[in-house]
């Protein structure tokens, strides 16, 4: 990102992360808080996105309450062939998240799926690769928190 | 609540990005043969039962000064659950925090995703709900290379 966040971007995405209100004006309620018009909060969100500070803005849903079930799964993946491994993790649409990290499983990915026969299918496939040495099914028994809200100073 | 056909549109058709637009949900409205009022009531309704989880951005955070980002794994004896949980979600540098599954290996149930401009800031916050909470076996996962990271489409 080559943009240099101001103050008021800042405040416009402090907003903006917090709760876009289900109003017919959304953005316009946005400007009234920060003190700009409609337009301005549209013309601004659109070059934020386009420098490419911004995932998403839209909705996000809760995974159990569509009827899916979510998951977390960590491997452990021969170093070698760590990138035909992900690559090939990727290309399932109900994969959302998949990262490398630090340890000994070393490839963690969630996994979302609207049936259980799926979910097998896909974790047996996973399972079965050659840098695939071990796999850990770990599954949510609660969830305490999801707030994903980046607090800008 | 009951899900029904049009909510299942109304999913479909906001589930990536909301129009960068005057009157967003007009537009979708439109799309999805429905009207306004009654998308915008059908979203209460979402929100009020918490299947919309919530209706904003989500920034990336790596690239808004959010360099170290790791999930911190904890064995939390069941009995404290609750309360530890209580404890560390207050933080806002905590974005998740999850239950989860032990296996015969790999003791830690409670997740935490710590997300700080420095890995010496990330271990700061885990030490300090480390002494918040009393629970002390831990470890940093820290975050390397992101291979897929996207929003999931329901209902197609």
């Amino acid at each position: 990102m080559k943009l240099e966040l101001t103050a008021l971007d800042k405040k416009l995405l402090n907003l903006l992360q917090g709760k876009v209100q289900l109003v017919p004006r959304p953005f316009q309620m946005i400007g009234q808080e920060l003190g700009i018009s409609e337009e301005q909060v549209l013309a601004r969100l659109q070059v934020l996105k386009e420098e490419g500070c911004i995932r998403k803005i839209g909705a996000f849903f809760n995974s159990d309450k569509l009827g899916y079930r979510g998951t977390l799964v960590a491997l452990k993946v021969r170093p070698e062939l760590m990138e035909e491994t992900a690559l090939f993790i990727n290309q399932f649409p109900g994969i959302t998240h998949n990262y490398q990290r630090e340890g000994a499983y070393n490839l963690w990915f969630t996994l979302i799926t609207p049936n259980e026969r799926l979910r097998q299918d896909i974790l047996e496939q996973i399972k079965a690769l050659p840098g695939v040495e071990e796999t850990m099914d770990l599954s949510a028994r609660k969830k305490y928190k999801i707030n994903v809200q980046f607090n800008l100073k | 609540m009951e899900f029904t056909e049009l909510d299942k549109k109304i999913v479909r058709a906001l589930q990536d990005e909301l129009p960068l637009v005057a009157e967003p949900f007009k537009l979708i409205a439109e799309e999805i043969d429905s009207t306004e009022d009654e998308v915008l009531e059908r979203l209460q309704l979402m929100r009020k039962s918490g299947a919309l989880r919530k209706m904003g951005a989500v920034l990336k955070h790596r690239e808004v000064g959010f360099a170290a980002n790791a999930l911190c794994v904890w064995v939390v004896p069941d009995a404290r659950m609750d309360e530890v949980a209580v404890i560390m979600c207050r933080h806002g540098a905590v974005t998740h925090c999850y239950d989860r599954n032990v296996t015969p290996d790999w003791p830690y149930n409670f997740y935490t995703m710590i997300h700080g401009s420095s890995r010496e800031e990330c271990e700061a916050i885990a030490r300090q709900l480390a002494e918040e909470s009393g629970v002390s076996e831990r470890q940093m996962l820290y975050t390397g290379r992101e291979w897929k990271k996207t929003s999931m489409s329901y209902f197609i």
